[in-house]
């Protein structure tokens, strides 16, 4: 029977936590910062932006929380998002309520690859390395794995911090060359060397003690490469723990914490660059308008969406609301979508980066009926 | 030395273990190892009881993040799989249990289900791989791992005596994972109504701490009353209505489907033929899901015997690495953080539709890079032995002539281990 160094296991315990976040990079033309940020899991968006002022509230989640943070009356933002409070009375949040994607689906994993894909189907590409794509921009991942949302025709080239020795130049020269023929292994391994090239550059003078709030050192590193004169211009991370089926209350706090820090955190990184900075932040559904016999939520339809950033016109709610009384809500359980996910992406693509009309049917196949909604920046 | 040989235990198993007898009859020796029993495994093998205990205590003890007891079963419990890895004589039944450990994903993304995952694997699965599909998912279905990953073990019936005081209530997480990752898959068109009365069929498979063992229970008070449609199906209440709504699922044409498409992606090929997705499934049909006959209606594809179709996983290439160059025991670097470093750490997958099984999905550039990173520091640590040697030992006819040769040219033994573990033949199945 072999034996494990008990003191290899226990540091190695370390490494093990560091799995929900993930970033992902693109270069791009011009100045213009556009960040996206995948919820994964599902946010429940009645309780991020509560409908408080609706008079069916109460029947299906009793007394709204205490210290609620006014959002003009009738919304209130959830006691955790204290930084993106101060961003909305600035005029630099702008959270977008009963809205969903293109899809009905109530599987995490279905609904993901179609918020990531921008369509009703699954797509092998993501509507972001499309945009990408259209703009004449770069995909640059980072972290271990690509997300859909970058996938696609603009080649991926990826880098992550690491803490493996590295061999000599040489070799890894060697290694890349006696597998480029392999149509998997070899475009990893090339984009991999080339990438760590540069992004190590780019991240350097950055301190350690970021790392404790991981979200948060996540968004540090991406505002630090976004701010850079010659970095990336396009940011996609995701940070998961939302899918709060039992005792949301308590669950859900640690997630928006880490969220309304990492956004801080973001902006703070960007600098100057802030000004000119759109986030989009999304989620794959909302969760069901009543609470579960778990004091938690089920998958559900409608939900929130955040756009924020210096470059945006915020200070208030965009949501036509569908109402949560009887009657209205979608399949008797869900807050009923009247916005489309697409809209508020499309309306930020154009106005914010610039992506012509012709290349939106690309990015977003099959929603000519989906305008752009305007005035999002500006 | 002939391809079958070796691909048979690169296809089937976790490569080569040092210069261990390559099978004569390939076929044979997979199929044999489908009929024997487990080999011996390392004392004591974890169980839900102990892991449950542990939880119990934790609960009251409250320890620091990192020192519960839950903790330091799962860490020696960890050692104790991955060990068994490394050294096992039946390396396809091993893959088996990692491919149905995988196909009903528990996680410590739940940190509930830290002391019981391995004993998720040694109870649930393990006994199962080459037996009936139905006595598998009942099986997991029951385990406290899998009831405290997806929720069920504290949904209660709305109209159940345990929920008049109004405090709790349905639970239906377990129930929409069942058919869509477990049994059915959408494919067989159920609807939220399914879900929901089966979340109803469920309520009352629990567990209870404070029993002595702690284990499964059946909890009558939050049973929910009366009988459930379910599928075009009436379902009586009781815990043997949710028997019979697991039996019913698991002989479903659409789940022997779905568990055929899954095992051929697995072990042949990212994108399945649909001819030998068919053949599975037949076995299974025409077997009542014998997962043995799959087994054995996979190693009988014409298709598996195509070398390289498959990329290994992080922990595969790993096992396998070390497999190969077979360093002394103290020698052997298998952490849990190397393979939560490399992208795969042990029981934890982000979602309950577990790893995902095609090449791009383990491709990232990074990814990639780490794996030389890691091969150049494991090749460090080996002595003064011929890498040409164990290359030829390891990968016999699938090492290309240009590994050889770039090996041969190598500027040090570590560079020539770093060349052979890091080439497309050795990181593909």
């Amino acid at each position: 029977m072999m034996k494990f160094s008990r003191r290899s296991t226990l540091l190695g315990l370390t490494a093990v936590a560091a799995g929900p976040m993930s970033l992902a990079l693109a270069a791009a033309p011009g100045d213009k910062r556009f960040v996206v940020v995948i919820l994964r899991g599902a946010m429940d968006g009645m309780a991020a932006v509560v409908p408080h002022g609706d008079p069916g509230f109460a029947a299906l989640r009793g007394a709204p929380p205490e210290g609620l943070l006014d959002l003009g009356g009738f919304y209130g933002l959830h006691p955790a998002l204290a930084g993106l409070h101060e961003l909305y009375k600035s005029g630099e949040l702008l959270p977008v309520h009963a809205v969903a994607g293109p899809y009905r689906v109530r599987s995490h994993f279905e609904a993901q690859d179609f918020l990531e894909s921008g369509a009703d189907h699954r797509m092998t590409s993501g509507w972001l390395n499309r945009t990408v794509a259209a703009i004449g921009g770069q995909a640059l991942a980072v972290g271990v794995s690509v997300p859909l949302l970058l996938r696609g025709p603009s080649q991926v080239a990826n880098w992550a911090p690491h803490g493996m020795a590295e061999p000599a130049p040489d070799l890894y020269s060697a290694i890349a060359a006696l597998n480029q023929g392999d149509r998997v292994i070899g475009p990893a391994i090339a984009a991999g060397l080339k990438e760590r090239g540069f992004s190590a550059r780019a991240l350097m003078g950055q301190t350690e003690e970021t790392n404790r709030n991981a979200f948060p050192a996540l968004a540090t590193s991406a505002g630090a490469m976004l701010a850079a004169p010659d970095g990336p211009r396009i940011a996609a991370m995701e940070l998961g723990g939302w899918d709060t089926h039992t005792a949301q209350a308590t669950r859900l706090t640690g997630p928006l914490k880490q969220l309304d820090a990492g956004m801080v955190a973001l902006k703070t990184a960007l600098g100057p660059a802030w000004k000119q900075t759109a986030v989009l932040v999304m989620t794959e559904f909302g969760r069901t308008a009543r609470l579960n016999g778990t004091g938690g939520t089920d998958h559900g339809t409608a939900g929130v969406a955040f756009v924020l950033g210096g470059a945006v016109k915020g200070g208030r709610v965009l949501a036509d609301w569908p109402g949560i009384g009887a009657g209205k809500l979608f399949e008797d359980r869900d807050l009923a979508p009247t916005t489309d996910l697409r809209a508020v992406a499309k309306g930020l693509l154009t106005a914010h980066l610039g992506l012509g009309a012709g290349a939106l049917e690309q990015v977003f196949p099959g929603s000519a009926r989906i305008s752009a909604a305007e005035g999002l920046v500006g | 030395m002939d391809t079958r040989s070796i691909h048979a235990l690169v296809r089937f198993g976790l490569g080569r273990r040092g210069d261990e007898p390559l099978p004569t009859d390939p076929n044979a020796w997979l199929l044999g190892q489908l009929r024997a029993s487990d080999p011996p495994r390392i004392e004591p093998v974890p169980t839900a009881a102990s892991g449950l205990a542990a939880l119990r205590d934790d609960r009251a003890n409250k320890p620091e993040p990192g020192k519960s007891k839950a903790r330091g079963l799962f860490v020696a419990q960890a050692a104790g799989e991955l060990g068994h890895a490394l050294t096992t004589a039946a390396p396809f039944r091993e893959r088996l249990v990692w491919f149905w450990t995988n196909h009903f994903t528990v996680s410590l993304r739940r940190g509930e289900c830290t002391g019981v995952a391995c004993a998720f694997i040694e109870e649930a699965i393990r006994p199962h791989v080459t037996g009936r599909f139905s006595d598998m998912l009942l099986a997991v279905m029951r385990h406290p791992a899998m009831l405290l990953y997806l929720d069920n073990a504290r949904s209660v019936g709305p109209n159940s005596p345990a929920a008049q005081n109004g405090k709790r209530g349905l639970n239906e997480n377990l129930a929409r994972e069942c058919l869509e990752l477990h049994t059915v898959s959408p494919a067989a068109g159920y609807t939220q109504a399914d879900v929901t009365a089966l979340a109803r069929i469920l309520t009352g498979w629990s567990i209870e701490l404070q029993n002595e063992p702690p284990g499964f229970v059946f909890r009558p008070r939050a049973h929910e009353p009366g009988e459930q449609r379910f599928m075009g199906k009436t379902v009586p209440p009781g815990e043997e209505g949710g028997i019979a709504a697991l039996q019913f699922l698991a002989n479903h044409p659409a789940t022997h489907r779905f568990l055929a498409t899954k095992l051929v992606r697995h072990f042949v090929a990212d994108d399945p033929a649909s001819a030998d997705i068919s053949r599975i499934e037949a076995a299974l049909r025409d077997t009542k899901g014998d997962l043995g006959a799959a087994a054995t209606a996979l190693v009988g594809l014409e298709s598996a015997w195509q070398p390289g179709t498959k990329l290994r996983t992080p922990r595969e290439f790993v096992i396998a690495a070390i497999r190969a160059l077979d360093p002394p025991e103290d020698r052997r670097p298998i952490t849990l953080g190397l393979l939560g470093a490399l992208g795969e750490p042990f029981m934890s997958a982000p979602a309950p539709n577990g790893w995902p099984a095609k090449a791009a999905d383990w491709a990232a550039p990074e990814a990639m890079i780490r794996r030389i990173d890691w091969a150049n520091g494991f090749a460090g640590r080996l002595g003064a032995r011929d890498p040409v040697e164990i290359a030829d030992i390891a990968l016999g006819p699938l090492l290309r002539a240009a590994t050889l040769d770039a090996m041969r040219r190598a500027g040090s033994r570590r560079d020539a281990f770093t060349l052979m573990l890091t080439s497309a033949e050795f990181q593909r199945r």
